[in-house]
């Protein structure tokens, strides 16, 4: 018996070693829901998780998960510690000079949620000498430091954006600005039902806000990159896309 | 000092040439461009790293000694709170403390209208007060259980003399035991101040922009992983040369020969 288990066990390394090799998916390790968050077991789950999943199945790649501080991820992919980068990351000018991006795979506005009633408009005068909270290294901290730098009283960084939207139901904030789908959750929740309301969304900056979230990679894996947009493509078209969005979201987030 | 002959022995001036050529080697081959630019805000955060660390330290020390003399001498219900503060805080990461009265404490008061409507409240929405509070209360449990070993290792002779001397106990304390039991910790204390200065960059998690956050901000902005970090650790390196320096200072004036 013991020896067929070991059999068993030798097989099934071989057989490991005998597929492809595996791609590192690095995910941000900070939870961001609906996007990617662990359940009580640890297990991480969420729309981008499932399409993770999905993509890489439609490339025909072995892909890992691998969780990543969100503010090292590009180091951690640029040191090759991961291959590639699913983490709601928008492409931009600032991040394509030191990664290559594949084609996008979401595009959701960029809104601003305050406290109800109120005079609060997503706009620079609408939060003239009010405080703003923002996650670290996001488009919407350079969108915040390039539109409202000028006008707002101060602009607070947070490292998650759950800490962001506890300090807004705490009043040590006026309001956030962050991703709709991600403020949404936030809102549909008993807290930010409460509290906040969407005030707007902002003026769009391709400049900052980028073209959509794209798969983050080393500079020059052309034939990965190549793979991802294939799977990419492979999912919206097959229909696995919009199922996977029907479990999470009202409409497709695609995103023109 | 520096210029004396005495300090200038072998293994400092080899220790002194490692450190040029290291300081030079990161010069000549790293990127440094983006210094410029992070210089205001840089200086902004080393302030605000010391004025937490030197506010903190002062007031953690105020409130340690009569947690220390509570615990050495004080009656029963001065001695158990006292004893019981000092295990909690010692007991449990700083970082759940500051974490405790950030989001915990912090977010309580709002709900309390009084409080909103309040002048207090443009202070109490603000990060750095439960930062300096976490700190203070962290220094606090440390140096109070310190303390206690000092007032405890005052000989005792020397207090039955003031009072066979007929000096009340007031006195006795101001003029006698509390100045020794001080000196017996400024060593101590030297160290527990360079602990404190390593552990003021978790205000960096409650969004107080400290010397540790700005480089952290460079990191995130740069895509740099090296520069900013060698940068933060050579500024730590100095302020903590600065503070043994003035602990050295203190010891030295402070005479070892008890009257």
């Amino acid at each position: 018996m013991k020896k067929l288990a070991l059999t068993a066990l030798a097989a099934l390394m071989l057989s490991g070693a005998a597929m492809a090799e595996t791609v590192k998916v690095g995910i941000a390790a900070e939870p961001y829901p609906p996007f990617a968050s662990p359940d009580a077991s640890g297990k991480w789950t969420g729309w981008e998780v499932d399409l993770i999943g999905a993509v890489c199945k439609a490339a025909e790649m072995e892909c890992e998960i691998v969780p990543v501080a969100w503010d090292g991820i590009i180091p951690a992919l640029t040191a090759g510690q991961i291959d590639a980068i699913m983490a709601s990351m928008s492409i931009t000018e600032e991040r394509l000079k030191t990664i290559d991006f594949s084609n996008k795979y979401y595009n959701t506005p960029t809104v601003i949620v305050a406290a109800k009633g109120g005079d609060i408009a997503a706009t620079p005068e609408g939060l003239a000498g009010k405080i703003l909270g923002v996650q670290v290294s996001t488009i919407h901290e350079a969108y915040a430091q390039k539109h409202f730098a000028g006008s707002v009283a101060e602009i607070k960084v947070y490292q998650t954006q759950d800490e962001a939207n506890q300090d807004l139901v705490a009043g040590r904030i006026d309001a956030t600005q962050a991703d709709s789908i991600a403020l949404d959750a936030f809102l549909a929740s008993a807290e930010g039902a409460a509290c906040c309301e969407v005030k707007g969304a902002v003026a769009d900056d391709p400049d900052v806000l980028g073209l959509g979230v794209g798969v983050g990679l080393r500079k020059g894996e052309d034939a990965l990159k190549e793979k991802f947009n294939a799977g990419i493509a492979k999912v919206l078209e097959d229909g696995t896309y919009e199922a996977i969005s029907k479990r999470y979201f009202a409409s497709s987030i695609y995103g023109g | 000092m520096i210029l004396t002959r005495a300090f200038w022995q072998p293994h400092r001036i080899v220790l002194a040439a490692i450190a040029i050529a290291i300081v030079v080697f990161c010069a000549v081959t790293l990127r440094w461009d983006w210094v410029p630019k992070y210089l205001p805000l840089a200086a902004q955060g080393l302030w605000r790293t010391i004025w937490i660390l030197l506010t903190s330290v002062v007031l953690g020390l105020m409130l340690a000694i009569p947690l220390g003399l509570a615990q050495a001498v004080g009656p029963w219900f001065l001695a158990w709170p006292a004893r019981a503060f000092c295990t909690v805080i010692r007991g449990t990461p700083l970082l759940l403390q500051l974490w405790l009265l950030y989001y915990g404490l912090g977010s309580l008061f709002p709900q309390i209208p009084w409080i909103r409507q309040s002048d207090l409240w443009p202070i109490l929405r603000q990060a750095w007060p439960y930062g300096l509070l976490a700190l203070t209360l962290s220094f606090a449990g440390y140096e109070g259980e310190v303390m206690r070993g000092a007032f405890k290792g005052v000989p005792k002779g020397q207090l039955e003399a003031a009072k066979a001397m007929g000096m009340p106990r007031f006195t006795t304390l101001r003029r006698i035991w509390l100045p020794q039991a001080l000196h017996r910790v400024l060593p101590t204390l030297g160290g527990e101040t360079v602990l404190q200065l390593k552990a003021t960059p978790l205000v960096a998690t409650i969004t107080v922009v400290d010397i540790y956050a700005v480089a952290s901000r460079v990191r995130q902005d740069t895509f740099l992983t090296y520069e900013p970090l060698l940068l933060l650790a050579l500024v730590y390196m100095a302020v903590t040369a600065v503070i043994v320096v003035i602990f050295r200072w203190f010891e030295r004036r402070v005479p070892t020969r008890v009257a």
